[in-house]
């Protein structure tokens, strides 16, 4: 398996630079994924590594090896699509034993390859069928098979679930990170969503405007977010972000609390505010409230409160799970 | 949206077929140009001449060339006006839904894939044959005189060869449009109460003005250098009744063996088609992303 | 307008549409009942419509003549010669436009659509000379080169259309999974995009097949297709009208098969991407 390094990588498409001086260690077996809005560059960062776009500056190493004059078709890495991309023209075996067969793999071992990889994703029944026959969930599985049958140095994966529906995904999402860590594989997995990034990453890397923002391990980042742009994009619903006087009596220019960590009272300290909205989903309830000097603050309340719009109510943020940031936006820390 | 190696490789890949192109379009266009700066006439060689731009002068003040210049203008322009209009009406009428649709659009269509040579000896010696031609027939059967359509309206009968051949075209080309107008706009129309003209006016007219504009440009640069019916029905004839700028090129060449004179016309040529050339490419080049 | 139209209105239509097809479509019918009759009766007058004595003689004799079957083999060769070897350029370079486009592509794609807009004309007297000088005169050889090179824009525009249709991302695919460029467009890019190339050859056939300024003028014999040899016709006795009619319906008829099936693709070769 790989280790990948990424030293001073630069994009540029013509005069517009994409990815600015991003450094980057991937160890070898771990599951890093690059997070951040549309845009941020996350899924270019991806195809640099792959080889499908040249870098404009900086190197990218492979197992010790700069391979950024190397074609993708020589780096030795698997690709899972967004689209899937999968051969229109070719069964499901096919399609799976194609990297293989190109190499020039002797028969019984590409056929012996195949059927093991599709055991293990469920696809034996399907292997003569066509793309076109399967539904969504069995073509992804057949791209991640595709992927996995060349035992490449590293696996990429680019937003892989965002073709498919919910339920699904929170299946495949086990199942990707089942998978990895049974074949104990180097994974760089792009996504939008942060709650896939939460679950299925040892690292997790946020990506804004071509800059990486924070790298660090997924509670690492729930916890102490480096700056705003990280501490509003881990979490959900998003933090909350207090700058004027409210922050200035917690003592710093701006202060972030989650919603998670606001006691919400009826009576009793912290500031007041009046229930815009409560969403009650049973487990949880949300309310929004309309405090003054403020935005609006979002609360998360375990189990149900009883709590109805045009309610008063008391907010206590936690102390010691309240974020301080300075004027640039970054954490204060102590 | 490549790499460096797709890239390259791309360009190496392009290159025998621009190589090529280049080739076709600059040798033998340098070698027009070179001739019609001759006095060199085929039946004599090795007398040839500078003669500057002579060849020119004479060509373009040579009656025949005034002749087959507006004989040009005016095949282009009748068949553009008759293969447009006709074309939107069949377009229209193609685009309803009436029982044996494909069989009746296969047969507007069929003219088009007919060889020119061919088109051209069906209509002139079955159809407007004034003796034995179905015209004729027509005429005779109505109490008419026949007309004897090569020698009294040579252009006319070019004319209406070379718009039968193009009408298909033109009609594809404009169906295909009309059928890419949505539903949606459609049904939005007969909310807002449009009654049928103002539809066909106001929406269906606005939204094929750029097909046509493309028909009419595409057209145009084909229509200059229409020969082979001219070649077959009149030979230019009576006279120079149908002599347009390509056939008088032609006749210049091989018939009267004045390679100089012609290819200072074909120069002339070059640029008219340029001209037509220009705004068609510009109109291609933005839609292409 | 109304999905719900009278049945009043769809047949009113439906007359309307027959009739201008039948109209339009008249001379082709014409010429194949005329290819039918002897050839007294082919000028009679009134022209006989149905009830005439239906006969093939005129194909058989047709067929009869050697020099007819050798102008079939000269346009078969000439339309399907040029065009293959056009393929053979065009493959590579519409992939390489269409899937490794540089700042240039555009430019020299509508460059190469351009070279498709000079009148032949004007370059009819070098390439005659140059034909003359090399022997190329009445062969089909020459024919076939000249076609290729007139062919080829188009035939590059088509396939960089269906190219461009294909999503990047299966050729993305197989080059992770280690397949170099050429072992892409074989085993990737053709089988997928075998209908495109199919449909560009078909409408490129019939471009070649219907060409009628240099088979007119660049053969007389030996390398003459059936353009030439139905213009060789044009004599006005109206002895042979329908031997002519005969042999110009065999002329026709396969392309006009091949024509409606490449209605689609002519307006997308010859619009030039113009229309959608």
């Amino acid at each position: 398996m790989g280790s990948i390094r990424l030293e001073g990588v630069r994009k540029a498409f013509g005069s517009t630079t994409v990815i600015h001086d991003v450094d980057l260690d991937i160890e070898d077996g771990t599951f890093v994924v690059f997070v951040g809005p549309s845009g941020c560059g996350k899924s270019t960062l991806l195809r640099l590594i792959a080889g499908l776009e040249d870098v404009s500056g900086g190197r990218i190493i492979i197992d010790g090896r700069d391979v950024a004059k190397l074609p993708a078709a020589k780096r030795g890495l698997s690709m899972v699509f967004q689209s899937y991309a999968l051969y229109p023209h070719m069964t499901v075996r096919n399609n799976i034993g194609f990297g293989l067969k190109m190499a020039g793999r002797p028969r019984d071992e590409v056929k012996r390859k195949v059927d093991a990889v599709s055991t293990v994703l469920n696809l034996s029944t399907y292997l003569d069928r066509k793309p076109g026959e399967l539904s969504g969930g069995q073509r992804q599985r057949v791209a991640i098979g595709r992927a996995i049958v060349r035992e490449p140095k590293a696996f990429l994966f680019d937003e892989p679930l965002s073709n498919l529906d919910a339920a699904l995904r929170v299946q495949m999402r086990l199942e990707i990170a089942r998978l990895q860590k049974s074949l104990d594989a180097t994974t760089v997995y792009v996504t939008h969503d942060q709650v896939e990034a939460m679950t299925l990453a040892d690292k997790i890397v946020v990506l804004n405007a071509g800059r990486v923002e924070q790298v660090g391990a997924p509670l690492e980042l729930y916890a102490s977010p480096a700056n705003l742009f990280v501490a509003g994009f881990i979490g959900s619903p998003r933090m909350n972000f207090v700058s004027g006087d409210l922050a200035a009596q917690l003592g710093a220019p701006t202060i972030g609390i989650r919603p998670e960590h606001i006691v919400v009272s009826r009576e009793g300290g912290g500031w007041h505010g009046t229930v815009a909205a409560a969403e009650h989903l049973g487990s949880d309830t949300f309310l929004y409230i309309d405090v003054p000097q403020t935005a609006g603050i979002t609360a998360r309340a375990v189990g149900e409160l009883g709590l109805k719009p045009g309610d008063h109510v008391r907010l206590a943020p936690d102390p010691g799970r309240t974020h301080r940031f300075d004027a640039q936006g970054c954490a204060l820390r102590g | 949206m490549a790499t460096q190696h797709t890239r390259t490789l791309g360009r190496i890949l392009v290159a025998p077929s621009v190589a090529l192109l280049f080739l076709w379009m600059i040798v033998p266009l340098a070698m027009t140009i070179y001739f019609s700066t001759l006095r060199y006439q085929l039946l004599n060689p090795g007398t040839e001449r500078f003669v500057g731009a002579e060849n020119y002068i004479y060509f373009l003040s040579d009656p025949a060339f005034i002749t087959s210049l507006s004989n040009t203008l005016r095949l282009v322009g009748s068949v553009l006006t008759i293969t447009v209009v006709i074309g939107v009406l069949l377009a229209l009428l193609l685009d309803q839904f009436f029982i044996g649709r494909s069989l009746v659009r296969l047969m507007v269509i069929a003219p088009f894939f007919v060889m020119p040579t061919v088109s051209a000896l069906v209509w002139k010696n079955l159809l407007m044959h004034p003796v034995s031609g179905v015209f004729a027939w027509v005429a005779t059967s109505l109490g008419f005189r026949p007309i004897d359509w090569f020698a009294q309206l040579p252009m006319l009968s070019v004319i209406l060869i070379v718009s039968w051949q193009w009408l298909p075209f033109a009609t594809l080309i404009l169906l295909t449009a009309l059928q890419s107008l949505d539903n949606d706009q459609k049904e939005a129309a007969e909310m807002d109460g449009t009654g049928p003209f103002a539809f066909f006016f106001y929406i269906v007219l606005s939204h094929l003005a750029r097909p046509i504009t493309v028909v009419v440009l595409i057209q145009t640069i084909f229509l200059l250098a229409v020969f082979a019916e001219i070649f077959v029905t009149t030979g230019g004839g009576p006279g120079l009744a149908t002599t347009n700028l390509a056939f008088l090129i032609y006749s210049q060449a091989l018939l009267q063996y004045d390679v100089g004179g012609a290819s200072a016309g074909g120069i002339v040529a070059v640029v008219l088609a340029n001209i037509v050339a220009i705004f068609l490419v510009r109109l291609i080049g933005k839609n292409l992303e | 307008m109304a999905r719900r139209a009278s049945a009043a209105r769809t047949a009113a239509i439906t007359v309307v549409a027959w009739i201008a097809g039948f109209i339009i479509f008249f001379p082709i019918l014409w010429m194949v009942l005329t290819s039918f009759k002897t050839e007294l009766e082919a000028f009679s007058m009134p022209p006989k419509f149905l009830l005439f004595k239906w006969t093939m003689e005129n194909y058989a004799a047709v067929q009869e003549r050697s020099d007819y079957l050798a102008h079939v083999w000269n346009s078969i060769a000439i339309a399907f010669g040029s065009v293959l070897v056009s393929m053979l350029i065009a493959i590579p370079a519409a992939w390489a436009m269409a899937f490794a486009p540089t700042e240039r592509t555009r430019g020299t794609l509508l460059w190469m659509l351009s070279t498709k807009m000079m009148p032949p004309v004007g370059v009819l007297v070098p390439i005659y000379l140059i034909y003359r000088d090399f022997g190329l005169l009445d062969t089909r050889f020459g024919l076939i080169a000249l076609l290729c090179l007139a062919d080829l824009p188009i035939v590059i525009w088509m396939l960089y259309t269906y190219f461009k249709e294909i999503p990047i991302g299966i050729l993305e695919a197989s080059r992770m999974d280690g397949l170099g460029p050429l072992r892409e467009v074989v085993f990737v890019l053709a089988p997928i995009a075998l209908p495109g190339i199919a449909s560009t050859i078909l409408l490129n056939v019939i471009l070649a097949w219907n060409e009628a300024f240099w088979t007119l003028n660049l053969t007389t014999s030996k390398a003459a297709p059936l353009t030439a040899f139905i213009a060789s016709y044009s004599s006005p006795e109206g002895l042979f009208w329908a031997k002519l009619s005969a042999a110009s319906t065999l002329a026709i008829a396969p392309i006009l098969v091949l024509g409606w099936l490449s209605q689609r693709q002519l307006v997308r070769g010859l619009t030039f991407g113009a229309v959608k």
